[in-house]
């Protein structure tokens, strides 16, 4: 049984090639991955992604429980509004997902979790939630729009109700402000500038279409992939997943290793990082023509890894991706593609940031 | 679905082969393959002067989602190779019976040609696959 988004007919009226992503019937993309791409990076594109799940967790002691859940640290959320990216980890310190938390209210706070995770992650939370009497809901009646690029917001705000739109175009970057109907925050997973908007599922196809007709281009998941690697952010699945550590994802930055906080996994990551976190993950550039993909075969000087996250880079016309290869100066690095050798490099990203190509990439 | 030229013949994998006037085959994929593909990104190259067998995977073309073998419909020896797709892969998506062709072969035996799908056999497979 596939799931659909209420947005299903409007991405069939539109030409979409649709394809099963994790159990819902998706767009891949309108015609032309490599033209949304770029309508991301250059103007404004926005994205189908209802088929992620909206978590509400609300009760007296409900930061004290996120304290405990989570790695990240719900304390560096002060203001009403104000959101964090974060791992969710199990008691061996591997990843069960990465998500978004938004702090609403003392006693109330939202988190965004992958679609394909799902289920895992509602039976964990809700778990966890008995002993700090934390009331766990998801909230299938939304569905959830991502407007992205450099003149996203200025389009996205031309279609809101004038209350709503004061209180989105005064925004700072992560953040978030609940509107008349819409939940806006100001948040997304392309490297570009934008809104993420929750928004009640029968006004859905609505603003999709006031989106489209204020010049959005419809962007499918295909684009989303290429931009958000672009960009350097990690899939769950892909570039980590309960085996791996955050260390080994390059995570590091998210876990807060504050005094005396007792989160899920953080003695795990302590014994880790006290022995030596045996693997790392690295951004890698191929100079050569060709395409990285997922689970091909890396070499080093210290031995073999594999590409995590591979593709063909839209904005730099070459490959990039991400590796998984042994800790320790790893020499040349060379990637295996169907019985040949490629050199690799090794480069500090995002690859991509606000439009623009980084140094040294 | 666009046209298929009426002097094509095909493999169930989307290959599709043209007898030119002077005897040689020119190899490409079908415009059904490029759709499924997504914007083309790179496309390994045969080597001119090789001997190719029919069922050889002997060219790979690769998307923004997939890379893809492709197999050659005919024995021989490759005569040239679209050079064009080593900067320009994308000719494949806009004109995969022409312009996109990616190979070419001095065929051994023309009887290896008897063995594909004609146009209209090759439609009626991609109607049934369809359904």
């Amino acid at each position: 049984m596939t799931d659909k988004t209420v947005l299903n007919e409007a991405h069939r009226a539109l030409g979409a090639r649709m394809v099963d992503f994790g159990g819902w019937d998706m767009p891949l993309n309108y015609g032309s991955q490599i033209e949304e791409h770029h309508a991301v990076r250059r103007d404004a594109g926005m994205f189908d992604v209802s088929h992620m799940t909206v978590v509400d967790l609300k009760g007296e002691r409900v930061r004290e429980f996120l304290r405990h859940l989570l790695a990240n640290n719900v304390d560096k959320l002060k203001k009403p509004g104000k959101a964090l990216y974060t791992c969710m980890l199990n008691e061996r310190g591997g990843v069960i997902d990465d998500l978004i938390v938004y702090f609403l209210a003392e006693d109330f706070f939202r988190v965004v979790v992958n679609a394909a995770t799902r289920e895992k992650d509602l039976k964990w939370i809700t778990e966890q939630a008995k002993a700090f009497e934390v009331t766990v809901s998801e909230r299938p009646e939304f569905a959830m729009i991502a407007v992205q690029g450099p003149t996203a917001r200025e389009k996205a705000l031309s279609v809101m109700d004038a209350a709503t739109a004061e209180a989105a175009a005064a925004l700072g970057k992560f953040a978030a402000a609940q509107g008349a109907d819409l939940f806006v925050a100001r948040t997304g997973y392309t490297g570009e500038d934008g809104f993420e908007i929750i928004v009640p599922a029968e006004q859905a196809a609505a603003l999709w279409q006031k989106l489209l007709d204020a010049g959005v281009a419809p962007c499918g998941l295909g684009a989303r992939d290429t931009l958000r690697l672009e960009a350097g952010m990690n899939l769950y699945g892909q570039d980590m997943d309960g085996d791996v550590t955050p260390w080994e994802a390059n995570l590091g930055w998210t876990i807060a290793m504050d005094e005396g906080r007792d989160f899920i996994g953080r003695a795990a990551l302590e014994k880790q990082k006290a022995d030596g976190v045996p693997r790392r993950m690295v951004g890698v550039v191929m100079d050569d023509k060709g395409v990285l993909r997922h689970g091909q075969t890396v070499t080093t000087a210290n031995g073999e890894g594999e590409i995590l996250s591979g593709a063909f880079s839209p904005t730099l016309g070459k490959a990039i991706g991400f590796a998984r290869i042994p800790a320790g100066e790893p020499g040349d690095v060379r990637v295996q593609i169907r019985n040949r050798e490629f050199a690799l490099r090794i480069v500090k990203y995002p690859f991509v940031r606000d439009g623009e190509p980084q140094p040294g990439i | 679905m666009s046209e298929i030229p009426g002097d094509l013949k095909f493999l169930k994998s989307h290959e599709w082969a043209r007898v030119e006037d002077d005897g040689l085959v020119r190899v490409g994929i079908s415009e059904h393959a490029q759709g499924l593909l997504g914007d083309l990104v790179y496309v390994e190259l045969p080597e001119v002067g090789a001997h190719i067998d029919a069922g050889d995977g002997c060219a790979v073309v690769e998307s923004v989602k997939a890379a893809s073998d492709v197999y050659s419909p005919v024995s021989g020896e490759v005569v040239a190779v679209n050079e064009t797709l080593n900067d320009a892969p994308e000719t494949i998506n806009e004109d995969a019976f022409g312009e996109g062709w990616i190979f070419q072969v001095k065929i051994d035996n023309k009887a290896e040609l008897d063995d594909m799908l004609d146009p209209a056999a090759y439609a009626q497979m991609l109607e049934d696959e369809a359904h």
